[in-house]
């Protein structure tokens, strides 16, 4: 991990808190290409080796955390309390394979711990447990309460003058919940601009299609009706969402969400789409042949200028 | 009825009856705003039932320290997560009927699992809220407050503890539950009396049966050990204001002296704090007991003292079990 002194933040009496080692941001989309397939590749392998977990949401989002943990958020893996860092609640916690790939590679824990996901003993829980992994903000599993805590914390760092961002990511089928529309009003209200919402718009839930189970379209002027500035993106291009997070941190006036319009299980031909993935893990065989495409994608990533 | 005339009473608790009668709740009330002064961390969310949570006070003093949330409970938990999370005190007040009642979930994952600086009111539980009838009468709370791992409960026996409870659980760190009733309770602490988590209180010494209680019915315990002591029996009388973490020592002592144990709660008493005490005692102790509370049943509308009656919670229905319940010894 390539660290660099390169923001100073906040000085207090304490000196080594006057200059904080960031995670360096990687800026070359190319390169957050190759970051989005390594954890891709990680996240098949955790899977397979759990024998258990979610594989759509997880691929579906690895560009979008990719750009988030590797260019938006300003972060510092190796000291998770600092207190200037960017907030990052993940709501749809069934997703965390995905997380903790994502944090293994910043550095916050080694990559050789992925291995240990769902197991006895392990700190990386089937759902996160933020007692059990430093450098996580919150639990999360049970759906719909992740917008409303990352809305508290956004509403104390405005209460306090404070100017971290709070970002939080969201299922789509989670959006069906009370208690989403309850922390949507609650954010409009305190008008927490440094509160910024992604939503993993794939369509599928563990029924189905979401506009079968319980339709949730048009959701953007749902959000713009409650108050929120909203935009779409594709949540599979990655030079999209590293100029829509930059956007998003000179957000103004009302909270944000991005719909990031993503494809489930993105980066395996067969399955993308799929929602009988939204629980299943690939088996050993099935593994080698994912990992086999996703090195595919690579040589043929590294191969272009 | 002179409760002053008790034989065996506590003189280290320095007791006080008479006639004065205040809400429990208003302990809450006024002991935030004595919080807010010095402590800048608390801040105080309500669900739009600010006055009858008695936070008004605490709303009108520290107006920054005051977050609305309208008629959303399961939004009052989870804001109450976040800014727990960055270092802020959040109590969360509402009807225990809806607030931990209708966010179990939230209450269980974020101020449980995730071990968050929570302090979560129920105000207006159990019958005694009256009028208003079983929806709004939390009769299980208790229960699914205390099963959650990590969780302290506290039921304030009179507006001077719940003063003192509500400063105890400011500085106690982690997930909180507190409750109240929403009638004037007779008030017996002083403010000398002392106020510590988990330690409960022998108000009233006595080796025939143990009463053990907490909450606004527990001075039905006390009017009971009086009516008792006129027939020459000699009640032990426990202030079980702590239900969790229980103090095992002074149950397992009192079941001890007394060899039979009546509990008393505003509570379904499934779960609730005669359970708790039954749990201690058939594990160090097995007594003899009997569950003075509600009986697997809902509340209904009524005058409060017409209500306790119409329950089988009077001071003369713990006085007949008591009685029922000595022969068995």
């Amino acid at each position: 991990m390539i660290l660099t002194l390169h923001k100073i933040y906040k000085p207090s009496l304490n000196l080594s808190s006057w200059v904080r080692i960031l995670l360096k941001k990687i800026t070359d989309i190319k390169e957050l290409k190759l970051m989005a397939n390594t954890i891709r590749q990680d996240i098949i392998k955790m899977l397979a080796e759990a024998k258990s977990g979610h594989t759509a949401g997880a691929l579906g989002m690895a560009d979008m955390f990719t750009g988030l943990f590797f260019n938006a958020m300003d972060l510092d893996p190796k000291n998770v309390d600092w207190e200037g860092r960017d907030y990052f609640v993940l709501s749809n916690g069934h997703i965390c394979a995905v997380l903790y790939a994502a944090m293994a590679n910043a550095g916050y824990f080694p990559r050789e711990e992925l291995m240990t996901f769902r197991k006895l003993g392990s700190r990386l829980q089937g759902h996160p447990h933020r007692k059990m992994l430093p450098g996580l903000e919150t639990t999360s599993g049970p759906l719909g309460c992740g917008l409303s805590q990352a809305a508290g914390m956004a509403y104390a760092f405005k209460h306090d003058k404070k100017p971290n961002k709070v970002f939080c990511f969201l299922g789509d089928g989670e959006l069906q919940e009370g208690n989403i529309w309850e922390g949507m009003m609650f954010a409009a209200k305190h008008k927490l601009d440094n509160l910024i919402c992604a939503v993993d718009r794939n369509y599928i839930q563990i029924d189905g299609n979401t506009e079968d189970v319980m339709p949730l379209d048009p959701y953007d002027k749902k959000c713009q009706a409650f108050n929120w500035n909203t935009i779409t993106i594709d949540g599979n291009d990655m030079k999209e969402i590293v100029e829509t997070f930059k956007k998003a941190k000179e957000n103004k006036g009302k909270p944000l969400m991005i719909i990031a319009r993503t494809v489930a299980c993105k980066g395996i031909c067969d399955i993308e789409g799929d929602c009988g993935w939204h629980g299943k893990p690939p088996t050993p065989e099935e593994a080698v042949d994912m990992l086999k495409e996703l090195q595919q994608t690579r040589k043929t990533l590294e191969a272009k200028k | 009825m002179n409760l002053n005339n008790l034989k065996g009473l506590n003189k280290e608790l320095h007791l006080e009856f008479s006639d004065k009668r205040i809400p429990t709740r208003k302990g809450y009330g006024d002991m935030l705003v004595e919080l807010g002064k010095t402590n800048k961390d608390i801040m105080v969310l309500c669900a739009d039932l600010t006055e009858s949570t008695q936070v008004h006070m605490f709303r009108d003093a520290y107006p920054k320290q005051f977050v609305e949330m309208g008629v959303a409970e399961q939004n009052l938990i989870t804001i109450a997560g976040g800014l727990a999370h960055v270092g802020k005190i959040p109590f969360i007040s509402s009807y225990a009927m809806f607030c931990p009642g209708r966010c179990w979930e939230q209450v269980r994952t974020i101020a449980g699992y995730n071990e968050s600086n929570i302090k979560v009111i129920g105000a207006h539980s159990g019958i005694s809220v009256g009028p208003d009838g079983a929806t709004h009468q939390a009769l299980e709370d208790i229960a699914t407050m205390r099963v959650i791992p990590g969780m302290v409960v506290i039921v304030p026996v009179d507006y001077e503890q719940t003063r003192q409870a509500t400063k105890a659980i400011a500085a106690h760190k982690g997930p909180c539950y507190m409750r109240f009733a929403r009638e004037k309770t007779p008030v017996i602490t002083t403010p000398k009396t002392p106020f510590e988590i988990g330690k409960a209180q022998l108000i009233k010494d006595g080796d025939d049966i143990a009463l053990i209680g907490a909450g606004p019915f527990f001075y039905e315990c006390l009017q009971a050990a009086m009516k008792l002591q006129e027939e020459g029996i000699n009640a032990l009388v426990l202030n079980l204001h702590t239900i969790k973490p229980i103090d095992k020592d002074a149950i397992v002592s009192a079941a001890k002296k007394c060899g039979c144990v009546v509990t008393v709660e505003e509570h379904q008493v499934m779960g609730g704090l005669g359970s708790a005490v039954a749990e201690v005692l058939g594990e160090h102790y097995p007594t003899p007991m009997r569950f003075i509370g509600i009986q697997d049943r809902y509340g209904e509308s009524g005058p409060p003292d017409d209500l306790i009656k119409h329950f089988k919670c009077s001071t003369d229905d713990i006085i007949k079990a008591a009685e029922e319940l000595m022969k068995r010894k």
